[in-house]
């Protein structure tokens, strides 16, 4: 069974269709990359997946559970989307750590939030806590951060920031993590360290959708690469096909106009 | 010389008791205009039209007219206009008229360097929150309120100093705060007439307190420099 399944997903601003019909579905452990120009659609896509922006239409299902259904009233409810957002971790452009906590606070502090809706949070406070804390260490020198993890935000480079929040998106396990256009507020150097991170994530069988503009990236790491443009799936498929021979002409446009910058 | 020597303990003592009436009012606008400038703030943002456009209305007429006006208004008007001096006569009424107006009025001046603080935490913050699962409660408290606190801190002192000086426009209405103890030496009070000094020695306790709070205040803020 699919782990993700979208469909026809439609949102609009105001007058604008900036999603039209967008349907896909993913395995466990696999790696959708989604590529297209600017103004396709991307972000937009992943805030819909977040309920950071609500579809006019369509629906989604995680491990076959409906999550959102435009047509059904009862699953449209706003009442649990904070719970149902859990299901999908989102890595942002622009990191967003919390600038007041340190590296390992910005990853445990959502933890400790839900931890209060244990029943036995009470009478288990330290040992969640414990729990939480390990992990958070663990993830973080997974992200190549030990030796980081007492330091703020602003102490750190863009691509250590990068790799705190993606340890704080995986702190909360969700079932897919998203990535928005990860890199794309870092220089090359710094790029490589967090497309590094990614890489070994994708290696451990990380359910991971991933906005980019790093096609040689999108190659190699993913089993599977959308192209959108003008809000609509182009084409989709493996990436030695999207990338490598692409079928449709506006995706053959698209990635020349990279082969040439 | 001598002679001010000699009047100085009385002075200190009316002076004193003065600058004891300038403190309250200071302390009790302040603890009611925090509060009530967040709910300021929020009806301002609020997404309820009709709420947030009265509210600005509000805001803009107490901010575009001065503070000596709404005292004497809110002071006499009671009085004069509906034949019911609600506020009672004596100092207890005049403390009273004089901390409505000064709390509805530095409420309002609080409210829009809240929003403006509230309003510049990128929303970036929020979103991260909202992915993370927490509640908006949960978001306000443990992310964007000490955010908040950061970028108001150095508006608000401002203003907390400006307030300090503006507890003397209750003399106005003849509150015995700082300002009304010196000037009674002008006239004659407690058997000493004619004197200015003691005017002087009123500005001295001015600068004491705004110095103290400019101290406390620039220590906050040296607390907040942990992030940025
Ligand atoms: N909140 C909004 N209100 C109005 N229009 C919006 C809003 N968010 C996005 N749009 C519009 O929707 C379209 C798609 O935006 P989106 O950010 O999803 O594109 P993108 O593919 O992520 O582009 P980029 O590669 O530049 O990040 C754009 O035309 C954008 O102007
Ligand atoms: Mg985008």
């Amino acid at each position: 069974m699919a782990i993700l399944d979208v469909k026809d997903i439609r949102k609009s601003f105001g007058q604008t269709e900036v999603l039209k019909d967008i349907s896909f579905s993913l395995e466990r452990g696999q790696v959708v990359s989604v590529i297209g120009s600017s103004g396709s659609g991307k972000t937009t896509l992943l805030r819909c997946l977040n309920f950071l922006e609500r579809p006019d239409g369509g629906s989604i299902a995680v491990n076959g559970q409906v999550l959102f259904d435009a047509a059904d009233p009862a699953a449209r409810r706003e009442a649990d989307i904070r719970r149902k957002r859990l299901h999908f971790g989102l890595v942002f452009q622009s990191f967003n750590l919390f600038p007041q906590y340190t590296a390992l606070q910005n990853v445990t502090l959502a933890g400790r939030l839900l931890a209060k809706e244990d029943p036995d949070y009470k009478t288990r406070k330290k040992e969640l806590f414990a729990r939480i804390d390990g992990e958070a260490r663990q993830l973080l020198a997974q992200m190549g951060l030990s030796d980081r993890m007492d330091n703020y935000p602003h102490q750190l480079s863009g691509g250590q920031q990068q790799r705190v929040a993606i340890a704080r998106a995986l702190a909360l396990q969700p079932d897919i993590l998203c990535f928005d256009e990860p890199t794309s507020a870092l220089d090359p150097e710094l790029t490589q360290e967090v497309l590094r991170v990614i890489r070994q994530l994708a290696q451990r069988q990380t359910t991971m959708i991933i906005v980019t503009h790093e096609m040689a990236f999108a190659r190699d790491v993913s089993t599977q690469v959308i192209f959108m443009d003008g809000g609509v799936v182009v084409e989709s498929g493996p990436p030695e096909q999207v990338i490598g021979a692409p079928t449709q002409e506006r995706t053959r446009r698209f990635l020349d106009s990279y082969n040439q910058a | 010389m001598d002679l001010i020597l000699q009047q100085m303990p009385v002075v200190l003592k009316s002076l004193n008791e003065g600058f004891l009436q300038t403190l309250k009012l200071f302390f009790v606008t302040g603890l009611g205009a925090f509060p009530l400038g967040l709910v300021i703030a929020f009806g301002s943002m609020s997404r309820f039209k009709p709420l947030s456009v009265l509210t600005r209305f509000v805001v803009w007429v107490v901010r575009g007219t001065p503070l000596m006006i709404q005292l004497l208004i809110i002071y006499y008007f009671p009085g004069m206009v509906l034949h019911n001096n609600v506020w009672g006569s004596g100092e207890t009424g005049r403390f009273t008229a004089s901390a409505i107006a000064f709390i509805f009025n530095y409420a309002c001046y609080f409210s829009e360097i809240y929003r403006g603080g509230i309003q510049s935490i990128p929303r970036g913050q929020q979103e991260a929150g909202m992915v993370l699962g927490m509640t908006r409660s949960q978001i306000f408290f443990k992310v964007t309120l000490l955010q908040v606190i950061k970028r108001i801190v150095p508006p608000m002192s401002n203003e907390i100093i400006t307030l300090v000086k503006d507890t003397a426009l209750a003399r106005i209405i003849a509150l015995q705060e700082l300002i009304w103890a010196g000037q009674a030496f002008l006239k004659g009070s407690h058997g000493i007439a004619g004197a200015i000094w003691p005017l002087f020695f009123t500005a001295v306790y001015y600068l004491a307190f705004t110095g103290v709070m400019t101290l406390v205040l620039g220590r906050l803020e040296k607390r907040l420099d942990y992030f940025r």
